[in-house]
């Protein structure tokens, strides 16, 4: 065999590399590459015509420079030349310069699509395949257009050589994945899926992966693929090491083809004929039955050849799901990897197990080898690899192991690398709650989370523990207690002194009994605690005092102190200035009585999905937390453990700190006459003059900031009388027009537009959604030429519809919109929207004014429906179908059946699917016709996690629309919402 | 499952030198320069008790070390870790075979070459041939070509 010397051929070049390997330094190199330039340049102007071995020469001169990072702003038509050259050496250059350059200069790919037809056509296989390695590594549209109908006549052509067919089918996937719609595979596709009968392995190998690509858009075009690839890899598992020649690996048959193999199979179902089922289940069983041969080599090629087949193999098992004997055996096997001496093969062996513990019938034999994992999360060296341990004990997690596996989690937290433990934090807050049989472990898990990693405890964290405290009277006794005894440690991290300042100010009357903890203990316990803490935590302080002068009568005096000290009052803060004020004057003004409404316990919270679970699902993507929303393994923990029952009567405030005081819940003093649910009441807070200042972070800003929840310090409208109220009471509004419906329904999927327009009056609308708030620009256009008067439009959220969607006018009161409308003029009008729960109906618009001396009034719905919440969540199929099979109680879908009331044109369905909110899912429905969608609705309280598949049947002219969400009400609106769009 | 395959193929040396950088997919030169630092950067801080395998923006690398140079490659999370792993060690003998002992210099000197041989084994982010035997034949075949 020739070696191959160093620069063989191209002496210059050696040299030039050479030289530039001797730089000293930077700019030395920077000197060198400058001459070199110059050099090619002038050759490249001289009179002289270079010959063909110069042209490559500099040219390959050139693509040298350019890789050591320099710009090369010419050469390109001498590579251009290059092509045309009948020498390989000559074109393989000129094909390297440009599939290297491309990227940099697009305009080069016009200039070579003649070179690249001719050699095409050459009928040479060399030139052929420089030719479709150049489409294959450029990939563009363009090339796409200009070569996609040869390569699949090339692909399958009698005469073509073997090389050659390989090259072409990557050559032609590049281009699929590409531009998809310029491979139109019709005529080609049976014998693109025969490829897997030729005799040549590459062949086969360069087909597979095609085939892999195509059939995932169609599948049922390429059934057919199954049993021949059944077939194939029946061949080469049963064959002996040495069968194969070429194709065997370190004393293994064809690993990479049997990998690629399993994979296609794992775009379909298990096979429907019960002969190929048959042959496939005996190879898998081979498979598994090789793993426990002695190896044919000690080298770690062998048994990395070996085993990437056989972790394929246990990945098409878990795919089917069907094979309790596959999958115990599958489990058994990556068991014994558990304790490999090879790192890769016990991190691989986590990873495998993970998915295999969210199957029904390997879940119990995964769980046996908990004390193999609980070790790895202890010894392992690789940080990836304690991740992989930490991943699969949190999914086999169930009730009877909860304790040991949270116990063992919180003690691997305290050496737990900084970039998991926020991770790892959230998955032992999940499990301590889904699997607490008592409540007092959940407050002792959640406390010990905070002393050993305070700062990777979100406020979801936090929030939540406040929230199962407040809700269950069984642990509010245990949780004082408890947070009475966290706050003695001397250095305790801000999160407790949060968590023990709300739960005192609640409940601290429940251990004040004890004179260890008397009232005066408590207060100058977290008193102590004060002046170090943040702003935030200072003012969550200050509302437990308030709390506390209603609860312990003692300690009024020692707190109106604290409130009135200079350090309060003058406060540089305003919101603790603020505060401080406002506790300070409503405890020396109020009567016992009113103290005692408005400081009243906080009333349950309504909620039902864990806001915990859905922060760990946005930080591993959906289907990270699949274990959790699991309920089939475990069904009885929904009842005990399943959140929060709902509770209809109170108005949902998830974040236990925006509203210490519960003002929204309970009737405020002021309230007008109870008319009709205090329907415009919020309206009120949030608009009103008098109520604005005391706002502290208004919608606006909210929307313009993070959009995080509100920050515990949010302050309240408290002593601050709502305005009277300027808006008509929903007595006073009309029904809605009788097209208000209709007008609703072209928004639903979009959210700019005429909402509604007659001979007076036009109303345009430009909204922006984002997680659980919205903005709405509303244009009032006058079309007439006589001035509006009192024009007056006015939300209302009828019934109890505040309590679900909050539409606020958000604009400062100056800039309200002008109660005179000149003829032609336009006006603007904002609303801030703020969606708290999922609802149905929405907020109404009512518009009056006086037109010509005639009142005119009008009310249509504002286009806000819920989905203006979705959230696009982007999953894998895997993913998308452990969820889809997660939410199958009957109630949790909603299915419609209708006939297309607009043509059905495949692109305007995706684009009405994404208006509605959805994230469009490629590639899991196993039809290509369908829509398959995915997403999250965002409220305040709550998020919805939902699913979404559309089949369109173009021959019936009808759809079928199947919603999956975790709520009933949700899946049934979201359905009756989207079927009026086709 | 990924559409994608083999998002990237990168050789680098210790110091981070790059001296084969082959992209399956469209990026701007700054991104592919991010790329490569930042690989670079995960990958050196390994030693030989840690997987082959590390978890890279949404993809992983899979890479193994031979002397100074690390052979990387950057696929999708679902992909065949093993697969991906033993298909270096492939490449880096049929590399081996090639150049007759292979070593860095020969990668500095025929990078030119280095692009023939990682197309002929790798194309459009597939493996598109696995024979040493059909790979070297080939090589030969086209060395012999003027």
């Amino acid at each position: 065999m020739p070696a191959v010397s160093k620069g063989d051929g191209m002496r210059g070049l050696a040299v030039f590399i050479s030289d530039i390997r001797n730089c000293k330094s930077k700019e030395a190199e920077i000197k060198r590459i400058n001459k070199e330039l110059a050099n090619i340049r002038s050759k490249f102007k001289g009179d002289k015509a270079l010959d063909g071995y110069s042209k490559k020469k500099y040219v390959c001169k050139l693509l040298f420079i350019f890789l050591l990072g320099h710009d090369i702003d010419f050469g390109h038509m001498e590579a251009v030349n290059l092509l045309s050259s009948n020498k390989y050496t000559e074109k393989q250059i000129g094909y390297l310069f440009i599939s290297v350059l491309v990227n940099s200069n697009s305009e080069l790919i016009r200039l070579i699509n003649n070179a690249i037809k001719n050699d095409l056509a050459s009928r040479n296989p060399t030139f052929m395949c420089l030719a479709l390695h150049c489409i294959a590594n450029v990939g563009s549209r363009e090339m796409g257009e200009a070569f996609a109908a040869d390569i699949p006549r090339i692909l399958v052509a009698g005469d073509s050589m073997d090389s050659v067919k390989q090259s072409a089918a990557l050559c032609l996937l590049r281009l699929y994945k590409a531009s998809p719609d310029l491979v139109p595979m019709g005529e080609w596709t049976a014998r693109v899926v025969h490829l897997l009968n030729d005799q040549h392995m590459g062949v086969v190998t360069a087909a597979v992966s095609l085939i892999t690509c195509l059939c995932k858009k169609n599948p049922d075009d390429f059934k057919t693929c199954i049993s021949l690839a059944v077939s194939r890899l029946s061949r080469i598992v049963s064959s002996a090491s040495t069968d194969l020649q070429d194709y065997t690996y370190y004393f293994v048959p064809a690993p990479w083809l049997s990998v690629k193999l399993l994979r296609l199979l794992q775009c379909y179902p298990p096979p429907e004929d019960a002969a190929v089922k048959g042959r496939l289940v005996e190879c898998l069983e081979t498979v598994l039955n090789k793993a426990q041969e002695p190896p044919k080599s000690k080298k770690v090629q062998h048994s990395n050849a070996k085993n990437a087949i056989l972790f394929e193999t246990i990945s098409l098992i878990i795919h089917y799901d069907s094979e309790p004997n596959l999958l115990v055996r599958a489990c058994n096997q990556l068991g014994q990897f558990l304790q490999h001496r090879e790192t890769n093969l016990r991190y691989l062996a986590l990873e495998s197990m993970c998915t295999l513990a969210s199957s029904e019938f390997s879940h119990e034999a995964v769980k046996t080898h908990i004390d193999t994992v609980i070790n790895a999360l202890k010894t392992e060296r690789d940080v990836s690899v304690r991740q992989r341990a930490a991943d699969l004990l949190y999914a086999m997690c169930d009730r009877s192991n909860a304790k040991q596996i949270v116990s063992e989690m919180l003690r691997y937290l305290e050496t737990a690398d900084y970039a998991i433990r926020e991770e790892i934090v959230l998955k032992v807050a999940i499990l301590a709650e889904k699997y607490a049989v008592d409540y007092s472990w959940y407050v002792d898990t959640i406390l010990n989370l905070i002393r050993i990693a305070g700062d990777y405890v979100s406020e979801e964290v936090w929030y939540r523990v406040l929230q199962i405290v407040t809700n269950r009277d069984d642990v509010q006794g245990y949780a004082a207690k408890t947070v009475f005894e966290a706050l003695q440690a001397p250095a305790c991290h801000e999160n407790m002194v949060k968590v023990g300042g709300y739960i005192l100010g609640e409940f601290g009357n429940l251990i004040a009994g004890d004179p260890r903890s008397s009232p005066p203990v408590q207060f100058s316990l977290l008193h102590s605690k004060f002046h170090l803490c943040s702003v935030a935590t200072r003012a969550l302080l200050l509302s437990t005092y308030i709390k506390f002068i209603n609860l312990f009568p003692e300690t009024k005096a020692t707190i109106q102190g604290v409130l009135r000290a200079g350090s309060q009052l003058r406060n540089a803060d305003v919101e603790l200035q603020q505060r401080a004020v406002e506790y300070l004057t409503l405890s020396s003004v109020a009567s016992t009585d009113v103290l005692a409404t408005v400081l009243e316990e906080m009333p349950p919270f309504p909620e039902r999905e864990s806001s915990i679970l859905a922060k760990l699902k946005r930080k591993k993507g959906p289907g990270a937390a699949s274990a959790l929303d699991d309920g089939r393994r475990d069904p009885s923990s929904n009842d005990i453990n399943g959140g929060v029952e709902p509770t209809p009567s109170t108005v949902s405030t998830p974040s236990p700190s925006a509203d210490l005081l519960g003002l929204r819940a309970a009737p405020p003093p002021a309230a007008p006459p109870a008319s009709a649910g205090a329907g415009n009441l919020l309206v009120d807070v949030f608009d009103g003059p008098a109520a604005q200042p005391s706002l502290g972070p208004t919608p606006e800003e909210a929307f313009l900031s993070e959009l995080e929840p509100p920050a515990p310090e949010s302050p309240m409208a408290l002593l601050a009388d709502p305005a009277p109220a300027a808006d008509p009471g929903p007595e006073d509004i009309g029904p809605p027009i009788p097209e208000a419906d209709e007008l609703l329904n072209k928004f639903v999927c979009k959210n700019n537009g005429v909402l509604f327009e007659n001979q007076l009056l036009q109303i345009g609308v430009k909204s922006e959604f984002r997680q659980n708030l919205g903005r709405m620009y509303l244009f009032y256009g006058n079309k007439t030429s006589v001035q509006f008067q009192n024009f007056s439009p006015t939300v209302v959220h009828p019934g109890d519809l505040q309590t679900h969607i909050l539409s606020g006018l958000g604009q400062p009161p100056t800039k309200r919109v002008a109660a005179q409308v000149d003829g032609g003029a336009q006006v603007q009008q904002v609303l801030n929207i703020e969606c708290l729960r999922d609802f149905l109906t929405p907020p109404l618009l009512s518009v009056r004014f006086r037109y010509g001396g005639a009142p005119q009034a009008l009310t249509l719905k504002l286009p806000v429906t819920i989905n203006k919440f979705f959230q696009p969540t982007e999953m894998a199929a895997q993913d998308f179908f452990q969820r889809w099979k997660q939410l199958s109680l009957p109630q949790q879908e909603a299915q419609k059946i209708f006939k297309a009331n607009h043509p059905m044109d495949a692109e305007v369905t995706k684009a009405k699917l994404l208006g509605f909110g959805s994230a469009l899912l490629d590639n899991v429905d196993p039809n290509p016709e369908n829509f398959v969608g995915a997403g999250i609705i965002q409220t305040k309280a709550l998020q919805v996690g939902c699913l979404l598949r559309l089949e369109p049947n173009a021959q019936a002219q009808m759809y079928r629309l199947t919603l999956r969400t975790s709520k009933e009400s949700v899946s049934r609106h979201l359905c009756e919402l989207l079927a009026q769009q086709f | 499952m990924s559409l994608h395959g083999i998002r990237f193929i990168l050789i680098q040396n210790r110091a981070g030198k790059t001296r084969l950088a082959k992209w399956y997919m469209q990026f701007d030169d700054d991104e592919k320069q991010k790329l490569i630092e930042e690989v670079h950067a995960v990958v050196t801080v390994r030693d030989a008790k840690h997987t082959n395998f590390v978890e890279f923006r949404n993809f992983k690398i899979i890479y193994r070390r031979y002397a100074g140079l690390y052979f990387c490659i950057c696929v999708d999370v679902n992909d065949n870790n093993l697969a991906y792993l033993e298909a270096i060690h492939n490449f880096v003998e049929v590399l081996n075979e090639y150049f007759h002992n292979v070593c860095e210099l020969d990668l500095v000197f025929n990078f030119y070459k280095v692009y023939t041989v990682v197309d002929e084994m790798f194309l459009a982010g597939e493996i598109r041939e696995t024979s040493q035997t059909k790979v070297l034949k080939q090589l030969l075949m086209l060395q012999s070509l003027e």
